[in-house]
C-alpha cells in the first residue's frame, strides 16, 4: 500500500467521518426538541422578540439557581 | 437612592455608532478616489504634486481596506454587540460598573488605535502583509482594544438573566474567539531592532519596524488563512449574528427554524477556516492544499446559504413589509445579496475558473457585492433600527431611506457588473496566445480595454458613498430632529417620519 492509497482511504474515512457527525448533529437538534431535560428550540427565537428588560427571561438563569 | 425603573444603557453602542459612521465616511471616501486614480491617473496627484506621496494609489489603498474592515465594520460590529448583547441577554451595562468601564475604555483605545493606524499608512509605515499592514507596537494596542471586547461580551453573558444564548451572541464570541486566533497566528514578527546581521550588525532599522516570523509559501499560508478568515470573522459571521437579530426584531416574525441557524452555526465555524487555500491556487503551496482550499470553498454555500435562506423564509408571509418599510428592503437585499457572494466566490475557487479569475477585477467586484451589497446594507440598516431606540425619536425620513435604498442599489450593481466584465476580459486577454504560444496582448492593451469599466465602478462606488451621506445625515437628523417617542412605539417595525 503506498501513500496514495492510504491517502485515498483517509480521505473516505474522513469523509464518512463528517457525514457522520453533521447528521448526528441534526438527529441531536430534533430529538432533543421540546423534550423533557431538552429544549425547545424553535421558542429561542423569542429571546430576540421579547427583549424588553421587564420581558420574562425565556429561560431564566435565576430558575436554574432555584432548583 | 433614587428608585428608577431599569433600562438598557446604550452609552458605548452610540459611541461606536458614531465612529462607524465617520469611518465609514473615510474609509468609502478613500475607496471612490481610489476607483477614480485607477479611471483616470492624474487623479493620484489631485492635491499637486507636492503631496503625491500621500495620494498615490498605493499609499491611501491600505487606508481604504482598513478603514472599512477595521473602522466602519469593526464599529458596527462592537456598536451592535453593545445594543443586541444587552438585550437578548436580559441585562443592562447600568448594572455593572465594571462592566460600563471596560465598554468605554474599550471605545477610547479602539479610537487611539485608529489614530495610530491612519497617521503610519499615510506616512507609509507599513508591514507589506495585507490586511495585516499594521507594525507591532499598533498590533499590541490592538490586540489589548479586542481583549477588552472579549471582557465586554463575556462579563455580559456572566451577568445574564437569559439562560440560553441567542444565536446572535454565539456568532459575536465566534468573532471574537476567530479574529483572537487569526490576529495572533498571521502578526507573529520579530522587530528588526532585535535582529542581528550575520556580519554582526544588530538594532536594525527603526524601532517599530518588524519582519513575520514566516517565510516564503508558509508566510502566504498563513497570511491567506489569515486573509480569508478576516472576511469569515469580519464580513460574515458578526453580520449574520447582526441579521439573526435585526431581522426578526423589526419583523416581529420570529426566526423560520432556530435549529437551521444552529446547524448552519456550526457548519459555518467547521468549514470557514479550511478555505483560504484557494487565495493560493496556481502558486507554490501543495497541490492537495490548494484543492482542500476548493474543496471547502464549494461546500461553504451550504451552511452560508443556510443562514441567508433562513432569513429570507423568515418574512415566509410577510412580504409586503418588504415593500413597505425600507429598513426591511436594506436586509433582505442584504441577505440576498450574502447568497450571491457566497456562490460567487465558490465559483471563483474552482480550479479551472481560477485560472482566469485570479488577480483580475472579477476578485474585486466579488469583495464589492459581499461588502457593499451585504455587509454595509446590514450595518446601515443595524443602526436605522437601533437609532429610534437609542435616541427615543423616531427616524427623521423614510422617504430619504428609501431612496439613499435605490441610489445605493444602483452603485453595487454598477460596481460588481463593470467588474465581472472587466475581470473576465482582462483574464482572457491575460490568457491569449497565438500558435507558437506568444502571448497575444501585452498589458497596455488590458488597461486601454478596461478604461470605460474602470469609469463605471469609480461611479458606482460613488453612489454608494452618496447614499452613505445621506445615511449620515439621517441619522444626524433622527439624533437631533426627530419625533420623540414612546417605549410603546418601538415594540417592532421602527417608527419613521415622512
Amino acid at each position: 500500500m503506498d501513500i496514495a492509497e492510504i491517502q485515498a482511504y483517509g480521505y473516505f474515512g474522513l469523509t464518512a467521518f463528517l457525514v457522520f457527525v453533521l447528521y448526528s448533529y441534526i438527529y441531536h437538534l430534533y430529538s432533543t426538541d421540546k423534550k423533557e431535560g431538552g429544549h425547545d428550540y424553535e421558542n429561542y427565537s423569542n429571546i430576540a422578540l421579547k427583549d424588553d428588560i421587564e420581558d420574562t427571561p425565556i429561560s431564566s438563569v435565576s430558575d436554574d439557581k432555584e432548583k | 437612592m433614587e428608585n428608577r425603573p431599569l433600562e438598557y444603557d446604550y452609552t458605548v453602542a452610540k459611541m461606536f455608532m458614531f465612529t462607524t459612521i465617520v469611518l465609514g465616511i473615510v474609509g468609502m471616501l478613500v475607496g471612490v478616489i481610489l476607483a477614480f486614480e485607477l479611471a483616470f491617473p492624474s487623479v493620484n496627484t489631485f492635491l499637486g504634486s507636492g503631496l503625491a506621496e500621500f495620494t498615490n494609489f498605493s499609499r491611501l489603498r491600505p487606508l481604504h481596506t482598513d478603514a472599512v474592515i477595521f473602522g466602519f465594520t469593526l464599529s458596527g460590529i462592537f456598536a451592535t454587540w453593545y445594543y443586541v448583547g444587552q438585550r437578548v441577554l436580559k441585562v443592562s451595562m447600568a448594572e455593572s460598573g465594571f462592566l460600563m468601564f471596560i465598554g468605554k475604555l474599550h471605545f477610547v483605545l479602539y479610537v487611539i488605535g485608529v489614530a495610530a493606524v491612519v497617521v503610519s499608512l499615510l506616512a507609509g509605515v507599513t508591514t507589506s502583509k495585507e490586511y495585516a499592514e499594521f507594525e507591532w507596537p499598533i498590533d499590541i494596542a490592538i490586540v489589548i482594544v479586542w481583549v477588552l471586547f472579549g471582557m465586554s461580551i463575556f462579563g455580559l453573558i456572566g451577568i445574564r438573566r437569559e439562560k440560553a444564548l441567542y444565536i446572535s451572541v454565539w456568532y459575536y464570541i465566534a468573532t471574537f474567539l476567530g479574529v483572537a486566533m487569526l490576529y495572533l497566528f498571521n502578526n507573529m514578527a520579530i522587530p528588526t531592532m532585535l535582529a542581528a546581521s550575520p556580519i554582526g550588525e544588530s538594532g536594525i532599522g527603526a524601532w517599530y519596524h518588524s519582519v513575520s516570523m514566516y517565510a516564503g509559501t508558509n508566510d502566504a499560508l498563513v497570511q491567506w488563512w489569515y486573509g480569508h478568515n478576516a472576511v469569515a470573522f469580519g464580513f460574515t459571521v458578526p453580520i449574520v449574528a447582526m441579521i439573526y437579530y435585526f431581522l426578526p426584531k423589526e419583523s416581529g416574525q420570529a426566526i423560520y427554524s432556530y435549529k437551521l441557524s444552529l446547524l448552519s452555526f456550526w457548519g459555518l465555524m467547521f468549514v470557514y477556516l479550511w478555505a483560504g487555500g484557494h487565495h493560493l491556487l496556481f502558486s507554490t503551496v501543495p497541490d492537495w492544499m490548494q484543492t482542500m482550499g476548493s474543496i471547502f470553498s464549494v461546500v461553504l454555500i451550504l451552511p452560508s446559504w443556510g443562514s441567508a435562506i433562513n432569513m429570507l423564509l423568515t418574512m415566509k408571509g410577510e412580504w409586503q413589509q418588504v415593500a413597505a418599510s425600507p429598513l426591511i428592503k436594506f436586509m433582505i437585499l442584504g441577505s440576498t445579496f450574502y447568497m450571491f457572494s457566497t456562490l460567487e466566490g465558490p465559483i471563483q475557487a474552482i480550479k479551472s475558473v481560477n485560472a482566469i479569475a485570479h488577480f483580475t477585477d472579477w476578485i474585486v467586484g466579488h469583495v464589492h457585492d459581499g461588502v457593499l451589497g451585504w455587509v454595509g446594507f446590514m450595518i446601515m440598516a443595524a443602526l436605522y433600527h437601533m437609532a429610534p431606540r437609542v435616541f427615543k425619536r423616531e427616524i427623521y425620513s423614510k422617504s430619504l431611506m428609501a431612496t439613499q435604498f435605490w441610489i445605493q442599489t444602483l452603485g453595487v450593481v454598477l460596481y460588481f457588473t463593470s467588474m465581472w466584465i472587466a475581470g473576465i476580459t482582462q483574464g482572457m486577454m491575460w490568457r491569449a496566445h497565438d500558435e507558437f504560444g506568444n502571448l497575444a496582448y501585452s498589458f497596455i492593451d488590458t488597461v486601454t480595454v478596461l478604461h470605460p469599466y474602470y469609469t463605471i465602478r469609480g461611479i458606482g462606488g460613488l453612489l454608494y458613498l452618496i447614499g452613505f451621506l445621506m445615511f449620515a445625515y439621517n441619522i444626524y437628523k433622527t439624533m437631533t430632529a426627530g419625533r420623540k417617542v414612546e417605549e410603546s412605539e418601538l415594540q417592532n417595525a421602527s417608527p419613521m417620519g415622512a
